[in-house]
């Protein structure tokens, strides 16, 4: 038995291939980078010794805090934005559509599924001032409110971010969130309600807290995705106007790609792989502490 | 259907035959704001996909002059036609179909084989390979990079399709494996020792028993997995130098580069292209897509 479930041979040709692929495409360059990090230069113009030049230049990069500020500003704007969205789903499904909730469930997860690039497209066609009008600024019209150039302004830019991609993404969150209010035992609302919880009361005080769990989980998946915002961004606004809406994502892409600046490329990248690093073990410690006590 | 509300209400009388208008009415103001929610959720879900989709048929001078509500007078088919000509939507949609086909058989292949040596055989150090491929979830597509970059152009494989392949496949890697490894977690050791018994070899416990029982598995993280190739922009943006190997998120990414001012039209058909055809696999297999999307969330 042993020798057959303990087969080392058999082991090496199962894992190996997948481990080599793995190894070779994603571990190898992980730490290849982080080497880039120390030189200047690319592979057209060759690579110079820089120490630790690459780093105090991201600390003294005012371009480069702006996408940092924004990257966070967007993770936590976002991270609200679909949690609160999708819980709110999920409870109409719960507690509201009951068994009919199947359809409206499927339709509102469907943008999950299409690509972000003709979302995107679409969204800035939907948005449009001119020379189309598009049907928000003709909604605006409508009611006698001039035509706003959305992606023109800083902060526009960033709502009409946010609005396409909680489009996207609060269905996907509502079918996460109601998949914890399911499992929630129906006696224990039941007996609320006799008790005379009901409404805000018994969302409150009953179904908020059992289902805290999946409620920190989908947090965490929510930053660790947002965090890493790129397609959309890149899509939409293209970092413009001017880098207002450029995160550190779009940002390493241009140094390394526009400016062909391998080193501090790769400092970016590096940085927001800390970032995301820290976020996840700050959360996933506070959301075990938590768990413990729930 | 609205437990919550008739609950707090006075049970109906139910004496008389006929309902009472007044009754009535108060039964439908108390369904009201429920049906004013989905309402609202159906025209947001459902309108720009519905105007995106209209708009595909309408003329250049349509778009200019005609207010966005207005429905296209004729059917412009040519929208398409010059999609997939002057677009060239056709050869992007081939180079994606090139791709991830081929890197979604290889993560399949690799992936379930991994899964099952990490999870039904016994060694030392299989705990600490799997923490290796979970490791991989969280990194940012933008730290391998550059290297990827670097290593492509050395071997000559830029100006091919195979960086996008090797890349995917890999990419793909860390979520199937821990998705597969957690299904052969579910099913019970003793089928495994079982067919040992009977001696079966490893390769057939895997290819005959393993593999048979979690056939659905496997075609659930495909599923996912061609989703997220599918729509995939960082990795075919950065190893596509030429428009010959663009993939179809990167074609339409730089659509309007192709004419010399915005052709509302094909560009809406392109659009279109994308956007229904994900959605028609989706809604074949909408209970499937979304079970395997939320089970593999933790991608983010």
């Amino acid at each position: 038995m042993k020798s057959v479930l303990g087969d080392k041979r058999a082991i090496v040709i199962l894992v190996g291939p997948a481990l080599l692929v793995y190894s070779l495409v994603i571990l190898v360059p992980i730490f290849w980078s982080l080497g880039y990090t120390f030189f200047n230069g690319s592979i057209v113009t060759g690579f110079t010794f820089a120490g630790f030049d690459n780093f105090v230049k991201f600390a003294l990069d005012p371009a480069a805090w702006k996408a940092f500020g924004f990257t966070i500003k967007y993770a936590v704007v976002l991270t609200v934005g679909q949690v609160v969205l999708g819980y709110l789903f999920a409870l109409l499904y719960q507690f509201w559509l009951r068994k009919g909730s199947a359809t409206i469930r499927t339709l509102v997860f469907f943008p999950v599924v299409l690509p972000t690039v003709a979302v995107a497209l679409l969204f800035q066609k939907f948005f449009e001032s001119a020379p189309q009008t598009g049907p928000v600024n003709g909604l605006l019209n409508a009611f006698g409110i001039a035509s706003v150039d959305w992606f023109g302004h800083a902060d526009s830019a960033f709502w009409v971010i946010v609005i396409m991609d909680i489009w996207r993404s609060m269905g996907f969150y509502a079918v996460l969130l109601y998949a914890g209010l399911v499992d929630i035992p129906d006696d224990i609302i039941e007996s609320a309600r006799i008790d005379g919880a009901s409404g805000w009361r018994l969302v409150r005080s009953i179904v908020i807290p059992l289902s805290l769990p999946v409620l920190l989980s989908s947090v965490i998946f929510s930053i660790n995705g947002t965090i890493k915002v790129f397609d959309s961004v890149l899509a939409l606004t293209n970092g413009g106007p001017g880098n207002a809406t450029t995160p550190l994502t779009l940002y390493m892409y241009q140094t390394a790609f526009t400016y062909g600046d391998y080193g501090y490329g790769s400092t970016i990248a590096f940085m927001l792989t800390l970032l995301c690093l820290v976020v996840t073990i700050f959360i996933f410690r506070s959301t075990r502490r938590d768990l413990t006590k729930g | 259907m609205t437990d919550i509300i008739t609950e707090s209400g006075r049970p109906e009388t139910t004496t008389t035959a006929p309902p009472r208008p007044a009754a009535a009415v108060t039964r439908f103001l108390r369904r009201l704001p429920l049906r004013i929610v989905i309402a609202f959720v159906l025209i947001i879900e459902i309108y720009p996909l519905f105007w995106t989709l209209q708009s595909s048929f309408k003329t250049q001078a349509q778009f200019l002059s005609d207010p966005f509500w207005k429905l296209p007078t004729t059917l412009e088919f040519s929208n398409y036609v010059d999609a997939f000509t002057t677009g060239q939507m056709g050869q992007y949609i081939q180079n994606s179909v090139l791709t991830v086909f081929p890197s979604l058989a290889l993560i399949i292949l690799f992936g379930v084989a991994a899964g099952f040596a990490l999870e039904v055989m016994v060694w030392k150090g299989r705990g600490t390979v799997l923490l290796i491929f979970l490791a991989g979830i969280m990194i940012p597509g933008q730290m391998i990079l550059l290297p990827l970059f670097t290593i492509y152009f050395q071997t000559q494989l830029t100006g091919t399709l195979w960086p996008l392949i090797i890349t995917y496949t890999a990419t793909g890697m860390p979520l199937t494996v821990f998705m597969m490894a957690t299904y052969f977690r579910a099913i019970p050791r003793e089928i495994f020792e079982a067919s040992t018994l009977d001696g079966a070899s490893i390769f057939r416990s895997f290819w005959s028993v393993g593999f048979p029982m979690v056939r659905n598995a496997v075609f659930t993280v495909a599923l996912v997995q061609f989703f997220f190739l599918w729509n995939d922009l960082l990795i075919a943006l950065t190893f596509t130098n030429s428009q010959s190997l663009q993939t179809i998120q990167v074609g339409l990414l730089n659509f309007t580069g192709n004419y010399g001012q915005v052709a509302y039209g094909p560009l809406f058909a392109a659009i279109c292209v994308s956007v229904f055809g994900t959605l028609i696999i989706y809604l074949i297999l909408n209970q499937r897509v979304m079970k395997g999307l939320t089970a593999g969330s933790v991608k983010g």
